[in-house]
C-alpha cells in the first residue's frame, strides 16, 4: 500500500537526507521513531506528496507520486492521502462540520454528511458538530483532526507528532481512536513520532537516525 | 461548502478588518453613481426643455439667466421688455421667424410660476396634451401643470389669488383682484410645463394694473372689479382696447391668432421675453439676427443650444473635480482592500497550506483570495449604490423646493453598469497580489514554520 525505496532530499548541499526504506501493507501499522533532526517530518512531508524527493520513489496504492502533474498530486493527496498534524490546524472561520464538509469539497467527493456525523460520533466529540474549533480543547481538536484525516476513507493515514502536545490521558485516548478508527476502516497508518509513550503500542517499528 | 461560501466565511469571520475597506469602497462607489444620476436627471431636464427654442429674446442682462429664466423657470426674469419692442418680431410676416411666444413672467401660485403666454406654448412648442378640462380662454383662467395639480391639490373649479413674485412669500399676494381659475389640467409630460401655471398675458396683466392703480385705463378696471370673469365681461372689457374681431376670437377653438393680434396692438403694456423659432436655422441670416438685436435694439437675444452647452462646460469643471474624487476614493479603498488581504495571509498562513493538504490545487487557493476582493466589491458597489440612490431620492426634496424640479434616485443608470465593472476590476487589481502570493505557499515550510 505504501512503499519508499531509496529515498533521498536535500535542503542544500551540506544536509542531505538519506531514509530507509518503508514497505507498508494495506491495514498494517507502523511507529516511524526518530529524535529531532533525524528528518522525520521531512520524511513525512515527502511521503504526503508535501515536497517533492529528489531520488527515490513513493508509491501509494501502486501510484508513483513522482509521476502526477502538480494538481494531479493536490487531488490524488485529496482522495488518498490523510494527514494529521502535531497541532491541529483548522479553517477558523468554520464550524467543525464545516471544516469536514471542506474537507471532502476539496477531495471532490461527494458529500456526505452522515458520514461526519458517524466519524464524530464515534469519535466520541459528535455533540461539538457545531462548534467553532477555536472553541475546542487540544484533545478535541485532534480527534477532529483524525475525523478529518478519515473522512475522505483514504488509502492512507500519516500522523504526524499526534500526541507531543497532549497529557498522557489525552494521548492515550487520541492513539487508542486512532488505532481504532483506522482498524475499523481498514486504513494504512503511519505515526512519525519522538513520543516514547508510544514505543510499546505498535509491532512495527522503524528507527531513524540522526543525520544533521 | 463552495468557494464563495468559504470566501464569504472568511471575510464575515473576522468583519471588522474589512470594514474600512467597504465603507471607503462605498463612498467612492456612492459618490460616482450619485455624480451620475444628478448629470443625467439635470441634462435630461435641460435637453427635453430645449423643445426646438432658437432663440430667447428678452430684456438686457445675462444671456444664460435670460435661459434659465425663460425656458427652465430656474432664475430670475433679466427684466421686461414692452411689447412695442417685441412686436416687430411677432409678425407673422417676418422672413426669418417662423413664431415668437410670449411669455410674462414675474407672479407664482405657493412658489409655482404663473406664466402668460398663448396656446402656441403648449400646442406647437412642448407638444403637451390636456389631461383634464381645456386650455385657457377667457382671462384669470389657468391651465396647470400635471405636478402643480398633484402638490397644490388643484383640480378643475379650484381658484387661487396669485403672489407678486417668484418665491413663495405669501406678503406679496393679488389677493384683492379676482382670483385666477383653473380651467384645465396638463398630463404629465416631463417637461418644464408640469410645473408651471399657463394663463394668457392679459391675465397677468390685469392682475397687476390693478395693483399699481390701472394703467390699463378706468374703463377696464370697473368691469373687472364686477364680477369673475364671464363672457359678456370679457368682451365689453377687450372693447375698451380694439373692437375689430374680437367676439370670434371669443369662442374659437384656433386661439392662437387672434390673442397675438390683441397682443401686438398692446403697445404700452410688457412682456417678460419671446421664444422664437426659425423658419431655417440653418440660413445664415438667421445666425446674424441674434447679433443684430444686440447691437441694435435695447433687448438682448440668447440662443440656448450655445448657453445651455456653456453652463454644461461650466458644471462640468466641478462634476469632473468630484468624480476624480470619488475615483480617487475608489482607488484608495482598492488599497486598502490590498492590504487588509495581505496582512491577513500572514495569519492565515496555516490555513492556506492546510488546504492544499486538504486537496485544494494552486488555482483554488488563488481564486479564494481573488473572490474575497470580488466580494468586498460587489458588496462596496451595493452598498454605494443604495446610499447614491437613497440620498437622491433625499436630495430630492431639497432640489424640488429650490428649483421646482423632479429628481428620482428610482432610476438606473447604463452606465451604473459600467461602474460596476469598474468596482469589480479594481476588487480584483487589489487581490491579485495576494492570490499570487497565496497560491505559492509553500505547504511543507509553511506546516513545519508553526
Amino acid at each position: 500500500m505504501l512503499q519508499a525505496e531509496n529515498i533521498q532530499f536535500a535542503y542544500d548541499e551540506k544536509t542531505k537526507l538519506q531514509f530507509p526504506d518503508i514497505h507498508c501493507q494495506k491495514g498494517e501499522q507502523w511507529l516511524l521513531l526518530g529524535q529531532s533532526g533525524s528528518g522525520k517530518t521531512t520524511l513525512l512531508h515527502l511521503l504526503g506528496g508535501l515536497m517533492k524527493a529528489q531520488e527515490g520513489h513513493i508509491k501509494i496504492a501502486d501510484t508513483d507520486i513522482a509521476t502526477l502533474s502538480a494538481s494531479q498530486l493536490d487531488h490524488f493527496r485529496g482522495r488518498n492521502i490523510g494527514i494529521i498534524f502535531q497541532k491541529s490546524h483548522f479553517v477558523r472561520a468554520l464550524t467543525v462540520e464545516e471544516n469536514l464538509v471542506l474537507a471532502q469539497d476539496l477531495a471532490g467527493i461527494k458529500i456526505d454528511r452522515q458520514r461526519i456525523k458517524v466519524l464524530l460520533d464515534r469519535l466520541n466529540i459528535g455533540h461539538k458538530l457545531q462548534a467553532k474549533t477555536d472553541a475546542l480543547s487540544i484533545g478535541e481538536q485532534q480527534r477532529v483532526a483524525i475525523a478529518r484525516a478519515l473522512v475522505n476513507r483514504p488509502k492512507i493515514i500519516l500522523a504526524d507528532e499526534p500526541t507531543s502536545a497532549l497529557d498522557d490521558h489525552n494521548c492515550d485516548e487520541v492513539i487508542r481512536l486512532l488505532e481504532q478508527q483506522a482498524k475499523e476502516e481498514a486504513v494504512t497508518l503511519l505515526i512519525v513520532t519522538h513520543d516514547g509513550r508510544l514505543k510499546n503500542k505498535f509491532d512495527h517499528q522503524i528507527h531513524l537516525q540522526k543525520q544533521l | 461548502m463552495n468557494s464563495l461560501k468559504l470566501s464569504w466565511k472568511n471575510l464575515t469571520h473576522k468583519p471588522l478588518s474589512m470594514l474600512l475597506s467597504l465603507v471607503l469602497f462605498a463612498l467612492g462607489v456612492g459618490l460616482i453613481s450619485m455624480l451620475l444620476l444628478l448629470d443625467k436627471q439635470v441634462q435630461d431636464k435641460f435637453d427635453k426643455n430645449l423643445a426646438g427654442i432658437d432663440l430667447v429674446i428678452g430684456a438686457k442682462g445675462s444671456p444664460l439667466q435670460l435661459i434659465l429664466s425663460s425656458m427652465y423657470h430656474i432664475d430670475s426674469p433679466t427684466g421686461n421688455i414692452s411689447i412695442k419692442e417685441a412686436r416687430p418680431f411677432m409678425n407673422p410676416k417676418h422672413p426669418l421667424i417662423k413664431s415668437a411666444i410670449p411669455l410674462s413672467i414675474g407672479d407664482s401660485h405657493k412658489g409655482y410660476r404663473i406664466i402668460g403666454t398663448t396656446h402656441e406654448y403648449v400646442d406647437s412648442l412642448y407638444r403637451v396634451n390636456i389631461g383634464t378640462g381645456k386650455l385657457w380662454v377667457e382671462d384669470l383662467e389657468v391651465t396647470i401643470g400635471a405636478t402643480v395639480a398633484r402638490e397644490l391639490k388643484l383640480s378643475i373649479g379650484s381658484n387661487f389669488h396669485s403672489a407678486h413674485g417668484l418665491g413663495t412669500d405669501e406678503i406679496m399676494m393679488h389677493d384683492d383682484v379676482d382670483a385666477f381659475k383653473v380651467v384645465g389640467i396638463f398630463a404629465e409630460s416631463g417637461t418644464v410645463v408640469d410645473q408651471l401655471i399657463l394663463t394668457n398675458p392679459q391675465s397677468i396683466w390685469k392682475v397687476h394694473d390693478h395693483d399699481h392703480g390701472g394703467e390699463g385705463g378706468g374703463h377696464d378696471h370697473g368691469h373687472d372689479h364686477g364680477a369673475t370673469a364671464e363672457h359678456d365681461h370679457d368682451d365689453h372689457d377687450h372693447e375698451g382696447h380694439d373692437h375689430d374681431d374680437h367676439e370670434g376670437h371669443d369662442h374659437s377653438e384656433h386661439a392662437t391668432a387672434t390673442p397675438r393680434k390683441a397682443l401686438t396692438d398692446e403697445v404700452d403694456k410688457e412682456i417678460t421675453s419671446l421664444l422664437v423659432k426659425y423658419r431655417n436655422n440653418r440660413d445664415w441670416r438667421s445666425l446674424n439676427l441674434a447679433r443684430n438685436i444686440d447691437e441694435n435694439t435695447d433687448l438682448k437675444a440668447a440662443n440656448p443650444a450655445y448657453e445651455i452647452n456653456h453652463l454644461y462646460s461650466m458644471m462640468g469643471v466641478g462634476t469632473e473635480a468630484l468624480t476624480t474624487l470619488a475615483w480617487i476614493i475608489v482607488f484608495v479603498s482598492g488599497l486598502s482592500i490590498f492590504i487588509s488581504l495581505f496582512s491577513s495571509l500572514k495569519e492565515r498562513r496555516y490555513e492556506l497550506a492546510l488546504l492544499r493538504v486538504m486537496g485544494a490545487s494552486r488555482v483554488k487557493v488563488f481564486s479564494l483570495i481573488i473572490l474575497e476582493g470580488l466580494i468586498l466589491a460587489v458588496l462596496g458597489y451595493l452598498i454605494g449604490l443604495g446610499l447614491s440612490h437613497l440620498g437622491m431620492e433625499l436630495l430630492a426634496g431639497h432640489l424640488k423646493a429650490a428649483y421646482q424640479y423632479n429628481f428620482t434616485g428610482k432610476i438606473f443608470l447604463q452606465k451604473e453598469l459600467y461602474l460596476l465593472a469598474g468596482a469589480l476590476l479594481i476588487g480584483f487589481v487589489a487581490a491579485v497580489i495576494p492570490a499570487i502570493q497565496a497560491s505559492r505557499t509553500d505547504i511543507s515550510k509553511t506546516l513545519t514554520e508553526s
